[in-house]
């Protein structure tokens, strides 16, 4: 990690602990460091219980740490002056998206954030009509939320997000909930805003094949980091995963099987398309190819 | 045993808001069989699901549980309904009792079974999901984690001793230990007494693996339906249709794109490999693996 680029987000030593009315505080954080760079795809992944949406929410202030600090773009989220500051530069889209759009119609609700910054009424429109563009929404932007499906519902969710102008998006489950086609729809938009916006993206997942597409996995086991290291580098590790109660996308079981049974293969390959050209280029120099 | 004819169902019929959620669905779902239902967002799995143990009626259309037209005014929709479980997604929003026995209890106990019994059944569907009685049953359900507070539920439904099991999106949320140990528990089930089972899912691989045959849906019409291996052999058809394959699955598909002869129907990562190895086989010289479908 180089000084040079500090990083956008700084988690240091967090602990949280939840303090139910009754009964005993529950730990769920027990020092986690974790830092996110600008522009950086990282994939939080954890048994249910490891602690990821509790961290996901220390992100953006909706949680303050017991101990320990989170720093977003140098603003501390224990300073309640920063607060409204942090949030607008980290949002959060969740799994249900029902829950998250509020409006009559989208544009409204994709402005919904933009009005509570205070901002004047033209700067609002243009921003929401960049959102809008950028998420592909203009033709629906009259459309009841309530109509549209899950994709587009979370692709709203984003667009008011977005309209902020955050430095960093923060998807906790946000597919869960989606059919393949709007889990698609999802994931090429954030990972469109990554490349094009140069927006970090933290994403909190169930799904291996989602966070084999980041540039680097954190693995949350009883409230601290488990491993972390680049997606080859933690799908590699078998054994480690299937005690923390989880386990390698099909694909890297499907390479590590033909490695196994001798075909020469490159390390480290993650996605469907990395392993079929692996295998046509194996195949071709069988055939004396190449 | 689950016989569909022609079944329509249409939301707030002769208002303003009348929605077709289904149209003239036919479907048969035999005693043992394993049969998944994928569709797109909004095509009418829950309605459809919901018609299987009476909970909605037909606005045109019958549901026949062997042989016997379900809604028929004679038919006691409870005992339908203890014979089709159906377990809703997020099932543990609706544990509720102090306990978990008393949860899993609660079915069993309004049919009106000696304390016993109750007793018996509850220790017994603790058990088949992997939940030991006498370290759970005394819990609270809200002590539990979210995978375990899934498979109480579960127990809640295989106390009524069903002959069917429906399951809404079973794994949503899950971490994946937990997906995998839900899904071995009901396959243990179903083999074990021959349970009938319906799974809705958005998870292409938890379909491939589990089930026998597929019903697709799309905007309330039945548009394929047939053995796995042939319904997953067209991604084209199910990306047009919101849906996917398995991962293997899309693999097997971009390698024939590049040139590679691989079976295009595989399912899993093992049927995958193999697939794979054979075709590599073949072109170093060796003698292909015999091939074996599973």
């Amino acid at each position: 990690m180089s000084d040079l680029a500090p990083a956008l987000i700084r988690v240091r030593g967090l602990f949280h602990t939840y303090e139910p009315g009754a009964g005993e505080p529950v730990p769920a954080l027990r020092g986690v460091d974790l830092d996110v760079r600008r522009g950086e795809c990282v994939a939080l992944i954890g048994g249910n219980g490891s602690g990821k949406s509790t961290l996901a929410k220390h992100l953006n202030a909706l949680l303050l740490p017991t101990a320990g600090e989170v720093i977003v773009d140098g603003l501390d989220t224990r300073d309640r002056d920063a607060v409204w500051a942090v949030r607008q530069r980290v949002g959060m889209i969740f799994e249900h998206p029902d829950d998250q759009l509020i409006a009559a119609v989208v544009e409204e609700d994709v402005a919904f954030g933009c009005e509570n910054l205070g901002l004047p009424p033209a700067e609002i429109r243009s921003r929401v009509d960049e959102a809008l563009r950028i998420v592909g929404l203009e033709a629906l932007r009259r459309r009841p939320p309530h109509l549209l499906s899950g994709g587009q519902k979370q692709r709203v969710a984003i667009a008011g997000v977005l309209a902020m102008r955050p430095r960093c998006l923060v998807l906790d489950e946000a597919t869960s909930m989606l059919d393949p086609a709007g889990q698609r729809e999802v994931m090429e938009t954030v990972l469109r805003l990554r490349r094009d916006e140069g927006l970090a993206l933290v994403l909190i997942t169930h799904s291996m094949e989602e966070a084999a597409l980041a540039d680097r996995v954190v693995v949350l086991a009883g409230g601290t980091v488990a491993l972390s290291g680049t997606p080859a580098e933690v799908f590699a590790r078998d054994d480690a995963l299937r005690d923390l109660r989880l386990e390698a996308p099909p694909i890297v079981a499907l390479a590590r099987g033909l490695a196994a049974a001798g075909v020469a293969l490159p390390a480290g390959l993650l996605t469907a398309p990395q392993l079929a050209d692996a295998v046509a280029a194996a195949y071709r120099r069988g055939r004396g190819e190449a | 045993m689950i016989r569909c004819e022609g079944v329509t169902h249409v939301y707030q019929r002769g208002s303003p808001f009348e929605a077709t959620a289904l149209e003239d669905v036919s479907l048969e779902i035999g005693a043992g069989d394993v049969i998944g239902i994928i569709g797109a967002t909004g095509s009418g799995k829950s309605t459809l699901v919901q018609h299987l143990n009476g909970l909605l009626r037909p606005t045109a259309g019958r549901v026949y549980l062997d042989d016997v037209d379900i809604n028929a005014r004679e038919v006691d929709r409870r005992r339908v309904r203890q014979q089709v479980g159906l377990l809703f997604q997020y099932p543990e929003h609706q544990l509720f009792e102090e306990t978990v026995t008393a949860d899993v209890g609660f079915g069993p106990r309004n049919l009106g079974l000696a304390p016993d019994e109750v007793r018996e059944r509850t220790a017994r569907a603790l058990a088949q999901v992997g939940l030991d009685p006498a370290v759970f049953g005394p819990r609270s359900p809200f002590s539990l984690s979210n995978g375990e507070m899934r498979r109480v539920a579960i127990a809640g439904l295989l106390a009524m001793e069903p002959r069917m099991l429906i399951l809404d999106e079973p794994t949503a949320g899950l971490d994946p230990a937990s997906r995998r140990e839900i899904l071995d528990h009901i396959m243990r089930l179903r083999n074990a007494r021959g349970l009938t089972i319906v799974l809705v899912s958005h998870s292409m691989d938890a379909v491939a693996r589990l089930c026998r045959r597929v019903v697709v849906l799309d905007r309330g019409r039945v548009v394929a339906q047939g053995p796995t291996r042939d319904v997953f052999a067209d991604p084209a058809r199910l990306a047009a249709l919101g849906l996917g394959v398995p991962q293997v699955a899309e693999c097997a598909r971009l390698l024939r794109e590049r040139g590679v002869p691989v079976r295009p129907d595989v399912l899993t990562v093992e049927e995958a490999r193999r697939a794979i190895l054979d075709v590599l086989a073949g072109v170093a010289g060796r003698r292909p693996a015999p091939k074996k479908v599973p």
